[in-house]
């Protein structure tokens, strides 16, 4: 089967990201890489193409230097790409994001479209479903386990209480949580041969979207620091630990 | 016509997902006439409860479809519903359905999305709170009605008005191609006592308890405690020490218990953001640099595993 993955280029995913003074999160000239999510899903979608022969595509938007989330991707064993640059998305909310990334994912065959569950950057954890909303597919998601049955996709779903078990047709959209799997790492020879695979170069004209279309509807025009908590009592001396913390919570009336 | 719309998940015995609750609350601040939109077993049921909240009208359905199948039938009758009543606003709670019926809603209306919302001012000015709730970001909201909201767990507090729905049945014909996802099976795999969310005490653990055995060790502080209930960070959810519904955090539950104790856990923001605003909280680290001790009121520095147990024998000693 052929799996496409919806992938993002996050700015420092593991340290404190910037902000400019448009209130944009700073995504050039700062350290990035494929969001940590997203390895899940082009992992998913790995093991999903070797199991039955079949390819997977990335599919990702940003700006030039989110290539290298690509070929991270690709280096893993994804087998092509499609990356959509375009200045006019600078600022672009989810549903400009969904509407790009449908617009890609229509020119594709596909039985597959894997996201993870959230960007580690916004945070927003809708995209996916918009996505499948607008391309008129099924989603599973926040899928913990996937498994392919004469089919269709039989997904472990994560729920607030514990997990549902869902069935859902192919075609289709999951999202992965980081419990689905463990990511590889790309191998030397991976790396390399990244470096040939296929990689399309799409701007929005070329998705046949128009600018209104792309346009955010959403505008940050503030950014206020928040009320710091303050560091507390500390203790040091292990042998008073115990008394304090049982005085700590019967002057807290929890016990 | 305008309005605020509140999408309000029901549960088993039509009991009403608390977050609705929240959000009626704020709703019926910003302007009168809020309504509620329930579908699934137990919605008509659910209608008294909602317009305790503040709920004006309820738009109900009983039908087992919304919750047979995943989102498709929801987004479908709830685009519908808004289509024939225009309003301007919908807030959803943060769970997992709600998320996937907004983000499908949104396809159909091309209207503005935003989640992690910390407040709201007015129906087209919102905030929310990023790097791990360090600074509030304020938003404008723009485009065609209605526009969309995904509230952070517990932004707002319920209230009851003591106000009355007045029960309006839904009757959307959801089309064959809207019912394809389906729900097999649910599995509930929450301990006992206390839920996170409605405990009193609420004892997370991280990366250094170093073992998943030792997890027992917060159980058995937990039932000392009494009323409290064990969470865990993302590292050690990842790592399947515990199952995801016990993860504390931006990807996790957020919690505001009287007392937040976190064991072994150093602090990172994603995690924060689902405690930092527990009443008081509790911090026991091996590292004195630990994130975590920053936001404390009490931090212990010291290993976990040999300090735990003697708090627990303190509070048995102590409660006799």
């Amino acid at each position: 089967m052929n799996v496409v993955v919806l992938a993002k280029y996050v700015p420092n995913p593991n340290g404190v990201p910037e902000m400019g003074s448009d209130f944009r999160l700073k995504r050039e000239g700062v350290e990035g890489a494929l969001d940590p999510g997203d390895e899940h899903a082009v992992e998913a979608a790995l093991q999903l193409a070797e199991h039955t022969g079949g390819e997977v595509t990335i599919v990702s938007m940003g700006p030039e230097v989110a290539l290298s989330g690509v070929r991270r991707a690709l280096s893993m064993g994804a087998h092509k790409a499609v990356m959509i640059t375009d200045d006019l998305l600078k600022g672009a909310d989810v549903l400009v994001t969904a509407r790009v990334l449908a617009a890609a994912v229509r020119r594709l065959e596909f039985d597959l479209v894997i996201g993870g569950v959230e960007s580690t950057d916004g945070s927003t954890g809708t995209l996916p479903m918009t996505v499948a909303e607008l391309l008129g597919l099924p989603s599973a998601t926040f899928a913990r386990r996937i498994e392919l049955k004469d089919g269709t996709v039989m997904v472990e779903r994560q729920t607030e209480s514990g997990y549902d078990t869902v069935e859902c047709p192919l075609p289709a959209v999951v999202t992965v949580t980081a419990a689905v799997n463990d990511p590889r790492y790309p191998t030397l020879k991976g790396i390399m041969q990244a470096k040939q695979k296929p990689l399309e170069h799409l701007a929005v004209g070329d998705l046949g979207l128009s600018a209104d279309e792309v346009r955010p509807t959403q505008e940050v025009v503030g950014v206020e620091p928040m009320a710091d908590r303050a560091a507390g009592e500390v203790v040091e001396d292990a042998s008073q630990a115990p008394t304090r913390v049982v005085e700590f919570l019967t002057k807290a009336k929890v016990i | 016509m305008a309005g605020i719309w509140v999408y309000a998940e029901i549960g088993a015995g039509g009991k009403v997902e608390p977050s609705a609750l929240e959000l009626l609350t704020k709703a019926r601040e910003l302007a009168a006439g809020v309504a509620a939109v329930a579908l699934g077993p137990g919605a008509t049921q659910a209608a008294s409860t909602l317009g305790e909240f503040g709920a004006e009208t309820v738009y109900a359905s009983d039908d087992p479809v919304f919750t047979d199948y995943l989102a498709q039938p929801a987004a479908h009758a709830l685009h519908q519903l808004a289509v024939q009543h225009q309003p301007e606003l919908i807030l959803f709670g943060p769970t997992y359905d709600s998320r996937d019926v907004a983000g499908r809603v949104q396809a159909r209306t091309g209207s503005t999305l935003m989640t992690n919302v910390t407040d709201i001012l007015t129906t087209d000015y919102a905030q929310t709170q990023i790097f791990g709730g360090t600074r509030i970001v304020d938003v404008t909201l723009s485009g065609p009605d209605p526009k969309l909201l995904i509230a952070r767990p517990k932004a707002f507090a319920a209230e009851p008005s003591g106000g009355k729905a007045a029960v309006v049945p839904v009757e959307v014909l959801v089309p064959d191609e809207c019912k394809k996802v389906r729900r097999v099976q649910s599995h509930a795999e929450a301990g006992t006592g206390p839920k996170l969310e409605d405990a009193k005490v609420v004892i997370s653990g991280g990366r250094g308890l170093q073992d998943p055995a030792n997890f027992e060790l917060l159980g058995e502080l937990a039932a000392a405690i009494g009323n409290a209930a064990v969470g865990a960070s993302r590292a050690v959810v990842d790592a399947g020490w515990v199952p995801y519904s016990m993860q504390i955090g931006q990807t996790g539950k957020t919690v505001k218990p009287e007392v937040y104790i976190a064991v072994g856990i150093s602090g990172a923001t994603q995690h924060m953001v689902g405690m930092k605003e527990a009443r008081r909280i509790i911090a026991i680290n091996k590292d004195k640099d630990a994130p975590i001790f920053s936001i404390a009121d009490l931090g212990i520095v010291g290993d976990a595993l040999s300090i735990v147990p003697k708090i627990i024998d303190q509070i048995r000693a102590a409660k006799g």
